[in-house]
């Protein structure tokens, strides 16, 4: 058969390509997809599960990170032993979990009221969408250096509108005992209750409108329209927002030491703030190591669960 | 285009030119493909790297006004060596974390670093400092052309021993600055001695100090509201602690047993560092400015100088520019040294210049420490705003009078008491940060309390170190 002119130039182009095709084309299938996959797998036990281990070893030994020729002991539970029974770092987590408690309270309700308002069509939408996304769109060390200066109380303009309201004087924020584990929900309140209102958008848009029509047509009143559509529809969504505001804030570090460095005292004292203190100042590698094992450990205990609630949710 | 790019691109370009045929070609062209490859790697490793001239010594310090002295005070340097000056200045915020980061890491960012004093145990103890001993001694620098309390306190460690590990630098205490314009004012005069009996004046003692800070606190002063004193508050790093320390050593506070080192019962929280404590609690509460609960040296600095209060205390090192300033300085500002209240003491400050052992420069740098310890030198690094620590410019009979806070200046350096030196000085610190923030400014529990478990947090460092 001739194979005529088309075939011989096909034929010349891959005829050096087909060594190599044929080497590729002899591996098996779960070789190929082991080629593709152990890069991946090694770059992630490079940078997740090595770093892991590596922490839960030191966290049973004395190890200081700014003594590397030093004799390393192992000292067994100790680190966890003084952890667990040093009555700061309840307080630590005390303040830790009020942060993240209003801050979610707040910014659930805060988000999705906004959501449900930026919903309907009106005039400026948009420009009224871009605004209330602006905050979270900053760095929050900046937002922390920023409101220091809001607040400040005889020159910030948070002290002067408050004053226009309810004659209290200079009222100091970020120096009050009292004030200042608020002072900090509300600036990343302020910051990220648009975040929460993003991801509810998305579901409330999500939503079908012959729902609806069908719950108008049945008679259904706009509160139980709410009740009975939005909110389980939107549900999945929000407890989304909720998880990825909570492990956020539990880490929460930069926004809170530019506002008030854990202060007044060791009040708004975050967890993730002492651990850095332990670390990288007084450079307790194996005490802080424990304490990270301890806090990643809560952390994800809590996630998992609150995952299968969400499932659960979602499966309804 | 840098020339190690350009070598990278020619290498990867020579070795994709010929297109492979045979299966030797392949096995060829992926040679020379890894060649190439790891040529380039090498070369943009090269590019990255930081580029730092032979000729140029790289110095580390503080981001503040003594700083520029030096940069100008160098100069010199490189004209009489030849030998170029870079600098590294972080502000003091972030002046520990920085540095020390650098020096864990064994980083050669720094030729020469000038350390905080605290910092001398820990980077002598980990090998971060080059002991100057044989160099001082070939070069014939004796330290006893230096103020001795400096001496102790920048260079030596063991505390006291003759081993040096840096160049007495920069002298300082913490002082005050008074409103002396407003204390002049006869109406202010008059008043004050009607209510205490005596001249306003700059305080001797503590307890003069807060009669003076509560006549002034919320006074309307040229129609404007003042305030009392600024004084250091701040969280973070050491700020609380060296104001604190400023009431403590007044009254006479130790932090351990002179005969037994580490036994700390009974002085670190003795009653007199229990009322020293409680005392600067009060003048936080009575006399300082709405919001300075988190203040350190540049806070008291913008609450002096934007007119809110009447006295400050800071750091000497900022005293010429106060001096110099447009709004306060000339006549309207006046210094005074740390009160006394049982003894006359106050805290230190200041650094030493010391040789980084990572340095691949060190040569160059005992060059500059060779230079800097020149008295004449030192005479100019005080003309342009540094404070010497040598003899030749501390001993001349008119120095005295070559600031309006030289002659405090040495009367503070002559009682000067410093923090732990200890390698884990840092842990000391944010120790006494915390119990002392949560009882001054938190108003958490009382001064004896804080004290109590400040020793419980010592004396855990301290078995962590294996010295109890």
């Amino acid at each position: 058969m001739n194979p005529g002119p088309d075939r011989t130039v096909r034929a010349g182009a891959s005829a050096p390509a087909r060594p190599l095709a044929r080497r590729v084309r002899g591996l098996s299938d779960r070789a190929v997809v082991w080629l593709f996959v152990t890069p991946t797998i090694l770059v992630l036990l490079a940078i997740n599960i090595f770093p892991l281990l590596w922490t839960i070893w030191l966290s049973f030994t004395n190890y200081r990170a700014n003594r590397p020729n030093a004799e390393v002991e192992w000292v067994g539970l100790r680190n966890y032993e003084r952890i667990l029974n040093k009555e700061d770092i309840w307080e630590y987590l005390q303040a830790t979990a009020h942060f993240l408690s209003w801050t979610m309270i707040l910014q659930v309700i805060i988000g999705f009221g906004l959501a449900l308002l930026i919903n309907r069509q009106f005039r400026g939408h948009s420009f009224w969408t871009t605004v209330i996304l602006l905050p979270m769109m900053l760095s929050p060390a900046v937002v922390g250096v920023f409101w220091t200066y809001l607040f400040q109380p005889q020159t910030g303009i948070f002290s002067y509108i408050v004053n226009v309201f309810v004659d209290v004087g200079p009222l100091d924020m970020i120096g009050s005992v009292d004030l200042a584990p608020w002072a900090i929900v509300m600036v990343d309140t302020w910051m990220w209750a648009p975040y929460v209102m993003l991801i509810c958008l998305a579901g409330l848009r999500s939503i079908p409108d012959y729902v609806y029509e069908a719950a108008e047509v049945d008679g259904a009143s706009a509160w139980r329209r709410f009740w009975s559509i939005t909110v389980p529809m939107v549900l999945p969504f929000l407890m989304l927002a909720v998880l990825f505001r909570a492990i956020e804030n539990f880490k929460m570090f930069d926004m809170v030491v530019e506002l008030t460095s854990g202060g007044p005292g060791s009040t708004t004292e975050l967890a993730s703030i002492n651990l850095k203190r332990e670390a990288f100042e007084k450079w307790r590698t194996g005490y802080s190591s424990a304490f990270a094992v301890i806090l990643f450990v809560t952390v994800f205990g809590a996630a998992n669960v609150y995952v299968k609630a969400m499932n659960a949710v979602k499966r309804r | 285009m840098d020339s190690s790019v350009c070598t990278a691109k020619l290498n990867f370009a020579a070795a994709t030119a010929a297109t492979p045929t045979t299966e030797e070609e392949v096995r060829e062209m992926n040679k020379r493909i890894t060649t190439a490859l790891a040529g380039g790697l090498a070369s943009l490793a090269i590019t990255i790297a930081p580029a730092k001239a032979d000729d140029e010594l790289t110095l580390c310090w503080a981001a503040w006004d003594p700083a520029n002295a030096l940069v100008e005070l160098s100069k010199d340097f490189t004209a009489e060596t030849g030998i170029g000056m870079k600098f590294e200045f972080v502000p003091w915020t972030n002046f520990a974390d920085r540095f020390l980061n650098e020096l864990n890491s064994g980083g050669k960012l720094c030729d020469l670093l000038i350390g905080d004093s605290q910092w001398i145990g820990g980077s002598a103890e980990n090998g971060h400092y080059v002991k100057l001993n044989d160099f001082f001694d070939a070069e014939g620098i004796s330290m006893d052309d230096f103020l001795p309390a400096t001496v102790y306190a920048y260079s030596t460690w063991p505390k006291g021993s003759p081993n040096y590990w840096a160049l007495p630098a920069m002298g300082d205490a913490l002082g005050w600055v008074y409103r002396k314009d407003w204390f002049g004012r006869p109406e202010l005069q008059a008043e004050f001695k009607e209510k205490h009996g005596r001249d306003l004046a700059p305080p001797k003692t503590w307890t003069e100090l807060r009669e003076v800070a509560e006549f002034f606190q919320e006074r309307e002063i040229d129609g404007k509201k003042v305030y009392g004193a600024a004084i250091y508050t701040e969280r973070g790093s050491e700020g609380i602690t060296m104001g604190v320390t400023a009431a403590m050593y007044a009254w006479g506070f130790q932090y351990e047993n002179p005969e037994q080192p580490y036994d700390m019962q009974g002085y670190v929280n003795s009653p007199v560092a229990a009322e020293a404590l409680g005392f600067y609690k009060g003048m936080y509460e009575c006399c300082a400015p709405p919001g300075h609960s988190d203040a350190y040296m540049v806070a008291n600095l913008d609450a002096y100088k934007s007119g809110q209060v009447a006295m400050q205390m800071n750091w000497f090192a900022f005293f010429p520019g106060i001096a110099k300033d447009p709004e306060v300085g000339g006549e309207k500002s006046g210094f005074f040294v740390n009160p006394s209240q049982n003894v006359e003491a106050s805290t230190l400050g200041g650094q030493g210049i010391s040789v980084v052992s990572y340095s691949d420069k060190q040569d160059e740098a005992l060059q500059y420490i060779k230079w800097f310890a020149k008295p004449d030198v030192q005479k100019k690094w005080w003309s342009l705003g540094g404070y010497s620590c040598h003899n030749a410019v501390l001993g001349d009979p008119g120095f005295a009078d070559t600031a309006p806070f030289a002659a405090d200046f040495l009367k503070a350096m002559s009682g000067v008491k410093d923090f732990w030196q200890e390698p884990a000085y840092a842990s000391l610190m944010q120790s006494m940060q915390k119990r002392v923030h949560d009882y001054v400014v938190a108003d958490k529990g009382t001064a004896q309390e804080a004290l109590d478990k400040m020793i419980e947090d010592w004396t855990e460092t301290f078995e962590d170190e294996g010295k109890l």
